[in-house]
């Protein structure tokens, strides 16, 4: 396959370092090289995540360069803005219609930017905009989040749907098994059908 | 068998292979998962020190016994252990004994971005690279083995970048290295003077064969690029993967050992190509050698001293600062687009530059790092706030109290420093001075090195006020365990350290143990502490909300009709706490008048109920958490 750069962005608590895992993961068994770069920052939650994931023949920089990725996961819209010149002019974006409010916003010195998703419409080849905690929710746990929109990301890479399944199911507790598969299932219907 | 490893991952599993026995660090990031993949392995001895010259020395003292042995610390870490470092050299080891600094370049969670490599050249300790996962496992063990053969502490200086990227690492069996027997000699482990005097000069000559040791050895790689070899870069660590992926045909020499640094090697290279330039992270700690050598070099004149490189920053410096040479052509291909590999993106169009997205957000609010919501610190520093005390800090979760709208922390140096420092006040401006003053510590950071400037307040008749932040962790790395917690790395259960009886014991007469998320208690001990014309400490008692929550059924609500949008609530800056413009109620009359109501989250609220305690118009109550999850 071609080189695919893939950022997921989010904020700390939501679940972005375990869909790096899995995507990494699932590179890994098809026989790809794969780099991985996680920043741990200061705080435990609400603090800005990134994880790089760089699969491909060979990979030499664990860190990509603005306008090279292929596709990013914004597991919350702020982070989407945040982070799209990094995104590839043929680049797609996968974006939670959520918004986490950063402390400058709540403690009013900065104001959260109105119509981010309007703005996003305007400006990428390819957006999806999903509601993935309701969808998660329904699966059984808004937890499985992440895995809704790594299921809505995972048909555009080729990899065979039971190769994601297995390395899921490796990857999360084995309680939430049946929650995260389902999860993951539900975006993936999603995309394929889009 | 390969598997995707992080640096610190791989540096675990190298210690697990080369056959270590004796591992111990004090968490900090980016190293803290060193020691947690190695309490993995049962073989190896591996604990949680209070602090990394502890660490050290244990590791030292593993080592002399015959023993090969690891010691991981983040950067600063190492100023903690520098003093058994730099006689450690001296001494030497018996079974080998590998140091791990993890530097963080870029400070991502740091208090400085210092370069450690200078460690190396100050304490005159060889010092080895990795530039991936792999290398950082490899490294391990060709680092054992020349501790052993040269009998030398062995310096294994990661970034970032390294310990926390992953790549496939190809897996072996352990190998098990008998210990060495130990002798007794005096004269290389007793560092008085008499016996150092003889010891300096051993390690000169150490040295001076350890630099052939670099010439020759296979750490270091001259890989000769596809046409241009007219230049040729020197590079080690990520930086090598960040000058390979900018110009994917260039000349490089890779240096897996940088000290010290292999001379013949690098004269040799450099006289083979017409431009050298080194690329390095913060110092220009090679660069100023080889210019030292009389090479001619390039490097800091084009690249930043300060932050972390990447692909891009090596390639604007160079393409954009150099432009065409007088050879007549741009000097390096232009990256990453330009795959070497012809198997990859066959589809794209061959010499289309990416290009970047125009993008045209005017502001995005950055997103720095908060206490979480249910945090008992913030019961503290909301309560310094009001007070309006200078609050001297330290190293934790709890140093987001500096952050607004808290805003209620001095000064935040270095790990023990708070307690030092208050003292210093005390001691310059006198005892009002001292009254408006309280240090804050957190408890793993107070065993980690507050124990001897409490002891120095009580001892020099200080009158300091410290309030032990006891979460019953060390939350920022991750909830690693520590003395006080009773729990060893693998979680055995161990002694608890006693913080009240510690700190009677250290002379302290005035100890009050008070919950942070009760205020008006916490207020009054503060203030009864401060007064107190003798050093005094709270322990200010409460788990990390992320390790158990008592309150976890508890929710909290705002009563729109009795807020009168003061704002109390929100200096707490709590995330459950959302802030938005609602227009009044219809009856009110008025169709233009907002306000910025409260509203609480209830997916992120921990029922911790400091905001229903600030409130001075009962606005905020506690409802049931069914009837919460319907409103929000």
């Amino acid at each position: 396959m071609s080189k695919k750069d893939i950022l997921l962005v989010g904020v700390g608590g939501q679940g972005t370092v375990l869909a790096g895992k899995i995507l990494a993961q699932v590179g890994v068994k098809a026989g790809l090289a794969a780099k991985v770069s996680e920043i741990h920052g200061m705080a435990q939650r609400g603090g800005g995540v990134v994880t790089q994931v760089r699969l491909g023949s060979s990979v030499s920089s664990p860190v990509v360069s603005r306008g090279q990725v292929d596709a990013i996961i914004a597991f919350e819209k702020l982070e989407a803005a945040r982070w799209i010149p990094y995104l590839s002019s043929q680049g797609w974006m996968i974006v939670n219609d959520q918004e986490v409010m950063p402390l400058p916003v709540l403690a009013g010195e900065a104001v959260y930017p109105a119509g981010i998703i309007g703005q996003l419409c305007c400006q990428l080849h390819q957006l999806r905009v999903v509601q993935a905690v309701k969808l998660a929710t329904e699966c059984g746990s808004p937890r499985s989040m992440n895995l809704v929109l790594l299921g809505i990301l995972a048909p555009s890479l080729g990899f065979p749907r039971t190769l994601w399944e297995e390395v899921i199911a490796e990857a999360v507790p084995p309680s939430t098994r049946e929650v995260n598969l389902k999860a993951f299932g539900r975006g993936w219907a999603l995309e394929s059908t889009a | 068998m390969r598997q995707l490893l992080s640096g610190n991952e791989a540096i675990a599993r190298g210690a697990y292979e080369a056959g270590v026995r004796v591992a111990a660090a004090y968490p900090g990031t980016p190293s803290t998962e060193i020691l947690e993949n190695i309490a993995e392995y049962p073989e190896i001895y591996a604990e949680w020190s209070p602090n990394e010259k502890v660490a050290l020395e244990v590791g030292a003292g593993a080592a002399m016994a015959g023993a090969r042995a690891l010691v991981a610390m983040k950067h600063v870490g190492l100023n903690v252990a520098a003093d058994p470092f730099f006689t450690l050299a001296y001494t030497g080891v018996n079974g080998g004994l590998v140091v791990v600094s993890a530097d963080d370049p870029g400070m991502h969670s740091s208090q400085n971005e210092q370069d450690n490599r200078l460690y190396a050249r100050a304490a005159q300790v060889p010092m080895l690279e990795p530039s991936d996962s792999q290398e950082a496992k490899d490294f391990v063990k060709v680092a054992l083995d020349l501790s052993e053969q040269y009998d030398t502490p062995v310096l294994m200086r990661i970034t970032t970048r390294i310990a926390h990227s992953k790549s496939l690492v190809e897996l072996a069996e352990r190998a098990e290295i008998p210990l060495r027997s130990y002798i007794k000699d005096t004269g290389k482990y007793v560092m008085l003077p008499g016996f150092a005097r003889e010891r300096h000069p051993l390690l000169l000559k150490r040295m001076e064969q350890l630099g052939e040791f670099s010439n020759t050895s296979d750490l270091q790689k001259v890989e000769w690029g596809v046409g241009k070899r007219h230049i040729g870069f020197i590079c080690a660590g990520v930086a090598y993967q960040y000058v390979r992926e900018s110009f994917p045909e260039a000349s490089i020499l890779k240096l897996g050992m940088t000290y010290p640094l292999p001379r013949r090697l690098i004269e040799e290279f450099a006289s083979q190509v017409d431009e050298l330039y080194v690329i390095e992270e913060l110092e220009p700690f090679m660069e100023d050698q080889l210019k030292a050598w009389g090479i001619k070099v390039e490097g800091k004149s084009r690249l930043p001293r300060v932050g972390e490189l990447s692909p891009e920053i090596i390639h604007q410096s160079f393409v954009i600062q150099l432009g065409p040479t007088n050879k007549g052509d741009v000097p390096f291909p232009v990256p990453a687009s330009q795959p070497s590999d012809p198997e990859m993106d066959m589809a794209e169009e061959p010499d289309a530059v990416t290009p970047t997205i125009d993008w045209c957000f005017q502001a995005i609010p950055g997103r720095p790092p908060v206490l979480c919501p249910g945090c008992p610190h913030r019961g503290v520093f909301y309560a310094l706030q009001r007070l309006r005390l200078t609050v001297t800090g330290d190293i934790g979760c709890y140093t987001l109290g500096a952050l607004r709208p808290l805003s209620s922390m001095d000064s935040c140096l270095c790990m023990g420093a708070s307690i030092s420092m208050a003292h210093g006040m005390e001691k310059a401006r006198g005892k009002d001075t001292g009254q408006r003053t309280v240090a804050v510590i957190g408890d793993s950071t107070f065993l980690h090195s507050g124990i001897a400037p409490l002891m120095d307040v009580v001892y020099n008749r200080g009158s300091s006020t410290v309030i032990i932040l006891d979460n019953r962790t060390t939350a920022m790395t991750g909830h690693q365990d520590h003395p006080g917690t009773g729990f060893t790395i693998r979680r055995e259960p161990t002694w608890a350290v006693d913080l009240e009886a510690l700190c009677r014991a250290l002379g302290v007469k005035q100890i009050w143990v008070l919950d942070p998320l009760d205020l008006d208690k916490l207020r009054e001990g503060i203030r009864k502490a401060t007064e107190a014309d003798e050093p005094s400490v709270i322990i200010a008692r409460h788990p990390c909300v992320l390790l158990e929550n008592p309150f976890q059924d508890r929710l909290y609500q705002v009563i729109p009709d009795k807020c009168v949008s003061c704002g109390l609530c929100r200096d707490l800056g709590c995330p459950g706490l959302i802030f938005e413009l609602r227009s009044l109620l219809p009856e009110t009359g008025s169709s233009s008048a907002e306000r910025l109501l409260p509203r609480i989250d209830p997916d992120q609220c921990r029922g911790c109920g400091l905001c229903a305690q600030v409130c001075n118009h009962q606005a905020i109550a506690e409802v049931p958490k069914s009837q919460g999850a319907e409103e929000g």
